[in-house]
């Protein structure tokens, strides 16, 4: 089929930066689909079909991890030797804790009392440092500040939990 | 079996034949057969006319009726008359705990639940084979031969087991199963192609006796499912039987049963149906002691009593906006299937919610299986201008694996565009320890026990080290259909341990195998001459996609490969021709072996085509 050896980059024919055209990897991303994508090969032989499917869950991998800023800076920092993901590593910054700390207490106390625009004040809140922290990476990571973007890319991994915890406890306002 | 699919989307692969391709919705209460002619899609009718084949099969003392015939006589046999048949699938008793009451007897069986019939026990799969049978004998007397390729739609919210079901009862049925295709997403091709629209796009499909929501992005010519969402529990069933319960009181009668019962229930539907054109409609019957029943149902009470149910459609809905990370008001349309969407308190109540009125262009019965017949027209390679789209599906439910502690840990979460392969390590928690216990599980939930178990197998001979230095990679492989297979492989020392699972619930192939025996045992046609038919009707398929294939990329192969492929072209010719099945699979596969580096070639050109951007325009 193709070369599976290429990296996600190379694959969307995209340079490896944080910085991203994202039109352009939509653009890649749906025109390599149409070509290996399994109902290309609904009736072809079986080799042919089980390297469309190969093909095509690489690509959709690939796609996904560009997509998504926090998952394509771990993927940058991977390929340069750097695991942000390891679950050993919990080094952060000490305000930062802070920070998520006192939210935390907050969404308990708007859920205690059902207050859902205390809620959303505090998502917004969450998204407003993770804008923060992305605007950030595009500068330490294109800049090759390693470390620094290891850094935050934890943060935003942090913040992207925080996140979503707030969005089930919208959520289970909504059904009540 | 097409080799070459690969094309110029203004070049059309096969410009002699148009095959017989068919699009199916299996639906609880009625199924449908679609298929495209001429370039517009039509729902194919029975001989009187009637395109709604009720999912009804009674198992008689000589012979097996299917629709509108076991509907019928479901009164006088209501123990040997299978109706809703898809509630069964891929389930097993314990499954069954909403408390719907069957009139038939159920039974355990391995793996599915089975039903007790007179002509034995039967498990859900066969009985929904004979209505998917009953489609197909429908769709090639209408089409004049043999399918060439079906699509089969499914409910978003199946999960693996029943979707592995369905494709057993199609194969049991004789058709060739090219996909399985979401129920939301068949209705949104039907509707993204006759009006040509862009944006995101909800699908509320309320059918006899399920509800489902899907969030779909269409754009240029991508369909992209964002979240799907449902309630299994919920259909223009549970809207018939308010009315039922209104009038039983409203009549001051006591609780009915049998025939009674049976015929309130059908005035109930008559009335609910009656009061989307009307504002008021009359429930009369008399019962078997002579009560008179003489009542007027209006709208405004219908709705009143309906309004929890209303209700009720709106939580997956939220919860699916929710998933997509998108409000109501980001939803450029709604598109409506079933025939309970008709309801004037459900139009409104979506209309309010969304800020906008629903779309109903279509027929809401037809749209899935117009949208499937789409679908099969497009993956048998009839192509047409403008049809150069692609669907991009997600799985509906987590997949995962169960951990120390009876968790689960999640795999592949739900909502992944498919198909999607993602591998994940885990290791061994005793020193020397040898094989490893695997339990695969799909569902949202965090504990084990509340998910639903797919599979268990064994990965053995890992070699003995201290505990922790194993490294398992357990891989997680979901195709295009959504069905999922597993394997396991120790990484350290190289030693290769990998299985392949199918879900428990699913049917082996031995067990598939017996039942297309039996079927074949009772079939009016010779099985022998179908299967050579079928076999001719692949040889044609594959020479003529081999003669497409070397026409337009002939120049990426040398004189000794091209002679290699010319010959094996002219040995299926010549195989055609003849009366043998076994040396025409043979001159097939010799064929195919034959063209796999071919094609391997023409896909890295057609990549390379991509990249440098030089099909970009003539696909825009």
């Amino acid at each position: 089929m193709f070369d599976f050896t290429r990296n996600h980059f190379e694959l969307f024919g995209l340079p490896a930066r944080f910085r991203l055209d994202a039109a352009a990897l939509e653009r890649a991303y749906r025109e390599l689909q149409r070509d290996v994508h399994p109902d290309r090969y609904a009736g072809a032989a079986d080799h042919e079909k089980r390297l469309a499917l190969q093909g095509s869950a690489r690509v959709n991998e690939a796609y996904r991890t560009l997509k998504d800023p926090v998952a394509r800076a771990e993927y940058l920092l991977q390929l340069s030797g750097i695991d942000a993901t390891a679950e050993t590593d919990t080094r952060m910054r000490a305000d930062f804790l802070m920070r998520q700390l006192e939210r935390r207490e907050g969404a308990d106390d708007a859920r205690a009392g059902h207050d859902e625009s205390a809620l959303a004040a505090i998502l917004a809140d969450v998204q407003r440092e993770s804008g923060q922290l992305l605007a950030d990476l595009e500068s330490v990571l294109d800049g090759d500040d390693r470390e620094a973007a290891r850094m935050r890319v934890r943060e935003l991994r942090f913040l992207a939990k925080l996140g979503d915890d707030l969005r089930d406890m919208q959520l289970a306002e909504l059904d009540r | 079996m097409t080799l070459f699919q690969i094309s110029e989307p203004d070049e059309s692969p096969l410009p002699h034949a148009t095959r017989r391709a068919v699009g199916i919705d299996l639906g609880t209460t009625n199924s449908l057969v679609a298929t495209v002619r001429n370039g517009s899609p039509v729902v194919l009718p029975d001989l009187e006319g009637r395109t709604l084949l009720p999912s009804v099969v009674r198992y008689g003392e000589h012979r097996v009726d299917v629709g509108h015939t076991a509907l019928a006589r479901a009164t006088e046999d209501p123990g040997n008359t299978i109706a809703s048949v898809k509630r069964l699938m891929g389930r097993g008793i314990r499954d069954l705990a909403d408390d719907r009451r069957y009139p038939y007897r159920l039974v355990e069986g391995e793996g599915m639940v089975r039903l007790a019939t007179r002509s034995g026990i039967k498990s859900p799969v066969e009985v929904s084979a004979e209505i998917l049978r009953a489609l197909r004998q429908r769709a090639e007397g209408s089409l004049g031969g043999a399918i060439d390729g079906a699509v089969v739609t499914v409910p978003a919210y199946f999960d693996d087991a029943q979707r592995q079901a369905t494709k057993d009862a199609a194969k049991l049925a004789g058709l060739p199963v090219l996909r399985l295709l979401n129920e939301p997403t068949a209705a949104a091709i039907a509707y993204g192609l006759d009006n040509a629209a862009e944006g995101t796009y909800a699908v509320f499909d309320l059918g006899g006796g399920t509800f489902d929501i899907s969030i779909l992005r269409l754009s240029r010519g991508v369909f992209e499912v964002l979240a799907t969402n449902g309630d299994s529990a919920l259909g223009g069933d549970d809207f018939d039987h308010r009315v039922f319960c209104w009038a039983i009181e409203a009549a001051g009668l006591p609780p009915l049963e049998g025939a009674d019962a049976r015929r309130l229930l059908t005035r109930s539907c008559e009335a609910k149906e009656m009061l989307t054109g009307h504002d008021a409609a009359p429930i009369a019957a008399t019962l078997s002691d002579g009560t008179r029943i003489d009542l007027t149902l209006t709208a405004e009470t219908f709705t009143a009593m309906t309004r929890t149910l209303v209700a009720k459609t709106l939580v997956p809905v939220k919860r699916a906006l929710h998933d997509a990370k998108l409000a109501p008001a980001d939803i450029k349309g709604v598109v409506l299937v079933g025939g309970a969407t008709r309801m004037p308190q459900i139009r409104r109540a979506v209309a309010e919610f969304f800020g906008q009125p629903p779309l109903t262009n279509l027929n809401p019965d037809e749209v899935v299986a117009v949208g499937a017949a789409i679908q099969a027209n497009k993956l048998v390679g009839n192509r047409e201008h403008d049809d150069d789209w692609l669907l991009l599906d997600v799985i509906p439910l987590s997949l995962g694996i169960e951990t120390m502690g009876g968790l689960a840990e999640k795999i592949v979460p739900r909502n992944s565009t498919i198909p999607v392969v993602r591998a994940q390590d885990f290791t061994t928690f005793k020193d020397g320890q040898t094989a490893m216990a695997l339990h695969v599980v799909q569902g949202e939930r965090e504990k084990v026990a509340d998910c639903r178990s797919l599979a268990r197998f064994e990965l053995r001979g890992i070699p003995p080290m201290v505990a922790g230095a194993a490294r398992i990679r357990v891989s997680f492989d979901v195709d295009a259909d959504g069905l999922l297979s597993v394997s396991a492989q120790e990484q350290t020392t190289g030693v290769e341990a990998s299985i392949v699972v199918k879900p428990s619930y699913g049917l082996s192939d031995a067990e598939i195998a017996r039942m297309l025996e039996e079927s074949f045992a009772h079939a009016a046609d010779d099985a022998g001459a179908r299967a050579l038919a079928e076999t001719r009707v692949e040889a044609e398929r594959i020479a003529g996609a081999t003669e497409s294939a070397l026409a337009a990329d002939g120049d990426l192969l040398d004189g000794e490969e091209r002679a290699m492929i010319d010959r094996a072209l002219a040995a299926v010719r010549t195989a055609v021709a003849g009366d043998d099945r076994s040396t025409l699979s043979a001159a097939i596969d010799a064929l195919n072996e034959a063209t796999a580096g071919f094609a391997a070639r023409r896909m890295n050109r057609s990549v390379a085509r991509v990249l440098s951007g030089r099909r970009v325009d003539a696909l825009g």
